[in-house]
């Protein structure tokens, strides 16, 4: 049975356990000439919430651990000759999760029965034209030790499954009915399930928690697995950024680090101002009308995906500048350049940066101007001299969190910015940058555990630490910035 | 100006009262809702002029209309004349920036700017023009926080922030700040209400010693303030001007009954 | 005026400096201040401008996605080709490749010009043949097997122009780029023309474009959106679900419940620390997590759900709070004050006065999910699907594509026609998040209180 299925069965289970409850307790009321504690709709309640909850969280850590448990036991029954030079033992385990794939599709399609998928032998038959013929392509033969390795994974995991879908459902049967028999008139059920309640919510708030535990985590993991096969050192201060397909690769951050914050500093020198001026023109200029329509309308824009962005970038932006800019002057002949890339972020930073800038300006109090119009300033010299500075953290805060966009920002760069890792003054040149990078090593067909795939994490990390050291400062500023004037 | 020629015009202006600021027929609306009806007042040169009346009741309106203030709401329309030294200030040539230079405003709530305190002060003068070098601003930071009474306080943190003192200190500071920029006619507005008994003791006394040389405005709830900073009383009630006249007749023996119940407490 | 200081009062009786004259200080000022004005002014031309160029090429690129221009040809299913065994057994029918039915097309395409005595000069009839798109043999190979009693008729087809044709209706394809062109001459091109003329050859609605799966490299004009448009409901779905009540109760718990220690101060931060990681960090996330750990497959509409429910519960959970804490803390103690437990208060009476802001706010959520790009990237969901995914729940896990990823896609072809359809996805996209947006201002217009 599929998760999917068993979820359903578990909240069906926990709906009867509601009626059943409620049922219950109205009858032991009556019998027992008791009022109940609680409405009758908290029994009922208080048997659904013991049914569902802890069955699912059953299942869901039984889907968590499952796959490593199989990985393990799989993993010691082949034997170290199956593992080829050079090569290494969790390429191997790849190659067995692809075959035990290809040959559940091959029983999926009625190709085969299983009894002879049991039967069938390495040696004797054809396994990889068998599972090229359902789309699972294998780079070389199938040998017998890991063809075996396959079969017990494939034995495995159906025997965990059945038995997950067993445990999952008396779980929720045993708990359920636990609840149910606790049932008495004089049983607070309110507060039960209140408190139960109570854990849900709770457990819901760990969620964020969780999240950045797991990105931390996946990061780290990976990125110690590329530092161990290349050297940190060289992967920070290495000018050379050359990836092989078949090893001996040069992974020097430098100039994707370089083509990363080249592209944000142009993005952010055509943000930063016009949509600082946009937000003082709404915040002081404009009138309400415009303002209630504008703010809205920003609001939304700020909204459009960045693939939008790119597509812009890459069908127009890009040849424009190549044709009318670049061409003319001599500068380069490619439509994809950090001036393309830096200019649509730019574009697209506008609203961003209008937004959260009209927010703090708007928190200064009119007071401050009060004052200043009190003393015959006019409206520019009381933004510039009174209401800019004063609201300078703020906007210092929305400034970073800005940055840490764009160098986070993905489609834009991928579409407009190139893929030449390259440490040029020339703004209409193609460079790329650490997003860029991270999709091209990923999107490859390049194997997981090679050194190839695994500099993407180290990327990622370097990435996550940047934008997270620029967001937890810029949180901070606006957070006091806040305070200092509620 | 010697010392002296001030005085002339001190006394000048007692035994021949000069009208620094004449209003006329001055309506204001706001929006579809009309804040003060048909006002005529006048303001005379180094005199204290008392605004009084209940919340509501358009003095501030009054006040505000003096140096255009109301121009920054937006709703905000006002007809008849006021005049500054006999020129209509709502002229359509008027230039509120210089308005504003010549009619300061002090305002409910003390609003130093978010720096120090020294370049609050010289931030009118700067905007204005009426200082340059370093030498001058020092001075004009020195000669406007020693009217204001502040000198002696803040002398040794003159480059702290106006925000960190105290609220007495901190409208003291607006006051001088106000100064500064030398207007010919200063606007109070309420500015003792978020203040102590001590502090508010200050700034009246203050109040008092600018008489000689500015022409003051002051919106007040109290009527013992009133009574002691102010020469002459105008009350306002419901948008209309009651009646204006000295101080003293005011608060001894008003023509009006409604002055009468308001001065005496028995609404308000 | 620069000679007054602050010690001379005015004295002066009557105007020592008219306000009636600006003076030359102020003049300057006020230039300045209308400078400022212009450079503010300037900053939102900037920014109007800069939309409508992106919208204009957004708009003149891809609305003619909307249209597509179809040959009707009538083609003679000849039995001796389609069904040697004569017996239309479904099995041998599905044995027909598109091989046997190209020379059918060829042979109509003949019959049909010879019959209308159209004809131009260079063009035989195996390049008239070309005329029409090379998806065709394949709708005509699915229209056998599905009926398989027309066989030995002659039935009307409205086929698929090939792409080229098609480009040349829409203005993106030329005489002079049709003679630099290997797929095309422009005799061919003439010929299409003629074709128009004697209304064999129509622009029309493209309603396959919302319906049709993504085509491979060669055949633009068939690539549609289907498997896109239903691999984002999938995932929009899964993220509501998920999202929504997570989102609720995590708000819930830090608003009304959790006490204020480090704790609850951590879990801000890094709520607020969520909203702003990049979005391909997500998608890394996704790829250690989901896929090389627990195992789901690629390109599954359930995994891209999952990454996008961790990006979007930040949004989800940050529009909640504000939400709660709008509710004024009166209907609390009023709830309270009749004897409800704290937990009855909040969902009989705070919940529901929150829920305009909450949905505003999911809605807000969904939409960026809706647009997100990156992430799906790394999770496999840019890989070329042409089979619809199942029925859910199944078909949650079942190779999908989305909007977006089929925009990015798209653009990465060689033939330009796809730019033409990757515009037009763009606007489908920005459809649906227009009315989205729409649905949360309307929302939040009808139902927001002041207190």
């Amino acid at each position: 049975m599929t998760p999917g299925v068993l979820v359903i069965l578990v909240l069906v289970l926990g709906g009867i356990g509601f009626v059943l409850g409620r049922r219950r307790a109205l009858q032991s009321a009556a019998r027992e000439g008791l009022k109940l504690h609680s409405l009758p709709g908290y029994y009922g309640q208080t048997v659904a919430l013991f049914t569902v909850v802890p069955a699912l969280f059953l299942m869901a850590t039984w889907l968590f651990l499952q796959p490593i448990a199989i990985e393990n036991s799989v993993s010691s029954q082949i034997p170290d000759s199956a593992v080829a030079e050079g090569s290494a033992r969790s390429l191997v385990m790849v190659d067995v999760r692809r075959i035990a794939e290809g040959l559940d599709s091959l029983a999926e399609q009625g190709a085969l029965s299983e009894q002879v998928l049991l039967d069938m032998r390495a040696d004797l038959t054809n396994v990889r034209s068998r599972l090229a013929e359902v789309g699972v392509a294998l780079g070389s033969e199938v040998s017998p030790a890991v063809f075996e390795a396959a079969k017990s994974y494939r034995g495995i995991e159906h025997t965990a499954s059945s038995i997950r879908t067993v445990a999952v459902l008396i779980a929720a049967l045993v708990f359920g009915a636990w609840a149910w028999m606790r049932i008495k008139p004089r049983m607070r059920a309110r507060n039960v399930s209140e408190t139960f309640v109570k854990a849900l919510l709770m457990g819901s708030s760990l969620v964020a928690i969780l999240t950045t535990v797991g990105i931390i985590g996946s990061l780290l993991f990976e990125s110690i697995q590329f530092f161990k096969l290349y050297p940190a050192t060289e992967f920070y201060f290495s000018t050379v950024w050359n990836p092989q397909f078949r090893g001996g690769s040069d992974f020097g951050f430098l100039p994707l680090l370089w083509g990363t914050l080249y592209v944000s500093f142009i993005a952010l020198l055509v943000a930063v101002p016009v949509g600082l001026m946009i937000a003082i023109y709404l915040a002081e200029y404009a009138g309400s009308h415009l303002r209630s329509f504008a703010k809205p309308a920003i609001e939304v824009l700020a909204g459009i995906p960045t693939i939008v962005y790119g597509l812009f970038a890459l069908i127009t932006v890009g040849p424009f500048l190549r044709d009318w800019i670049a061409q003319p002057l001599g500068l380069g002949t490619s439509s994809s350049s950090v001036m393309t890339a830096g200019l649509v972020m730019g574009i697209m930073l506008i609203p961003f940066i209008s937004s959260l800038s009209d927010d703090i300006i708007n928190a200064v109090p009119q007071a401050m101007r009060d004052g200043s119009y009190g003393l015959g300033a006019t409206q520019s010299e009381t933004i510039k001299q009174v209401i800019l500075p004063a609201a300078l953290p703020g906007i210092v805060g929305a400034f970073l969190l800005a940055a840490s966009r764009a160098i986070g920002e993905t489609m834009i760069v991928v579409m407009g910015a190139g893929a030449a890792a390259r440490l040029n003054l020339n703004p209409f040149e193609a460079m790329t940058t650490v997003t860029v990078k991270i999709v091209s090593q990923l999107t490859g067909d390049t194997e997981f555990a090679s050194p190839e795939t695994l500099v993407a994490f180290a990327l990622g990390l370097t990435l996550f630490v940047f934008t997270l050291g620029l967001n937890v400062l810029a949180l901070y500023i606006v957070r006091k910035y806040r305070e200092q004037y509620e | 100006m010697s010392e002296a020629a001030t005085q002339d015009a001190v006394n000048a202006s007692v035994e021949q009262p000069v009208i620094k600021m004449r209003g006329t027929g001055v309506n204001v609306f706001y929006g579809d809702k009309q804040a003060l009806f048909d006002v005529d007042l006048d303001v005379r040169q180094h005199s204290v002029t008392a605004l009084i009346g209940p919340s509501g009741c358009g003095k501030s309106t009054f006040l505000r209309c003096l140096n255009r203030m109301n121009d920054t709401i937006d709703i905000c329309k006002v007809t008849g004349e006021i005049t500054l030294d006999s020129e209509n200030i709502y002229a359509p040539m008027i230039d509120v920036v210089e308005l504003r230079a010549r009619v300061g405003m002090v305002f409910q709530k003390p609003n130093p700017f978010p720096k120090s305190i020294y370049e609050n002060i010289v931030y009118g003068p700067r905007i204005h023009g009426q200082v340059s070098t370093r030498a001058e601003m020092d001075e004009i930071v020195e000669k406007s926080l020693i009217k204001a009474g502040l000198f002696n306080e803040v002398k040794d943190r003159l480059q702290e922030p106006g925000t960190g003192l105290s609220g007495g200190q901190q409208q003291r500071l607006c006051i001088a700040r106000a100064i500064a920029v030398s207007p010919e006619v200063i606007l109070m507005d309420e500015p003792c209400s978020a203040l102590d008994p001590i502090a508010t003791a200050k700034v009246e006394e203050l109040i008092d010693e600018l008489r000689v040389n500015y022409t003051i405005v002051i919106v007040t709830h109290s009527m013992q303030q009133a009574a002691r900073v102010s020469q002459r009383t105008a009350m306002f009630h419901l948008g209309k001007l009651i009646e204006e006249g000295p101080t003293d007749k005011m608060f001894t023996k008003p023509d009006h009954k409604l002055t009468q119940d308001y001065i005496t407490g028995r609404f308000g | 005026m620069t000679d007054m200081t602050a010690d001379k009062p005015a004295a002066s009786t009557g105007p020592a400096r008219s306000l009636l004259k600006v003076g030359e200080r102020t003049r300057k000022r006020n230039a300045a201040e209308k400078r400022f004005r212009m450079l503010g002014l300037a900053a939102v031309v900037f920014g109007i401008v800069a939309l409508l160029g992106l919208m204009t090429s957004i708009l003149s690129n891809g609305l003619s996605s909307f249209n597509q221009t179809y040959i009707a040809l009538d083609v003679y299913l000849d039995p001796a080709k389609l069904d040697k065994n004569g017996n239309r057994a479904p099995e041998d029918l599905r044995k027909i490749t598109t091989f046997t039915v190209q020379p059918l097309i060829l042979s109509a395409m003949q019959t049909m010009l010879e019959e209308r005595e159209l004809a131009a000069e260079g063009v035989n009839a195996k390049q008239a043949a070309a005329l029409i798109s090379k998806e065709a043999p394949a709708e005509l190979r699915r229209y056998v097997i599905a009926n398989p009693d027309q066989i030995g008729e002659t039935v009307s087809f409205d086929l698929l122009a090939s792409g080229r044709i098609d480009g040349y209706f829409k203005g993106r394809v030329t005489m002079e780029s049709a003679a630099l062109d290997r797929n095309i001459s422009p005799e061919q091109l003439m010929l299409a023309d003629q074709l128009k003329q004697a209304g064999l050859l129509e622009l029309r609605f493209n309603w396959a474009f919302f319906t049709a799966p993504d085509a491979s490299d060669t055949r633009p004009e068939a690539a549609g959106l289907g498997v896109a448009i239903l691999g984002s409901a999938y995932m929009m779905l899964i993220v509501l679900v998920l999202s929504l009540p997570i989102g609720v109760a995590a708000s819930i718990y830090l608003e009304e419940f959790a006490p204020k220690n480090r704790w609850t101060d951590l879990i801000e931060v890094n709520i607020a620390n969520l909203a702003a990681v990049p979005s391909i960090v997500f998608g890394i996330l996704g790829l250690a997590l989901f896929i090389n750990f627990v195992g789901l497959p690629q390109s599954a509409p359930v995994v891209g759900a999952l990454v996008l429910t961790l990006m979007t519960l930040p949004t989800i959970i940050i529009a909640t709070r504000a939400a709660l804490k709008a509710v004024p803390p009166s209907i609390r103690d009023a709830a309270l004050g009749v004897g409800a437990s704290k937990m009855q208060a909040i969902f009989h009476h705070v919940l529901p006065l929150a829920a305009p802001g909450i949905l505003t706010g999911a809605i807000i959520g969904l939409a960026q999910a809706l647009g997100e790009t990156a992430p799906l990237l790394l999770i496999g969901m840019v890989a070329f699907v042409r089979e619809y995914p199942g029925a859910p729940p199944e078909g949650f896990f079942d190779p999908a594509s989305a909007l977006p990823v089929q925009v990015y896609n798209w653009t990465q072809r060689g033939d330009p026609a796809f730019i033409e359809r990757a515009s037009g996805a763009i606007i489908v996209l920005l459809v649906f998040l227009l009315i989205m947006n729409a649905v949360a201002i309307l929302l939040r217009r009808r139902f927001e209180r002041r207190w």
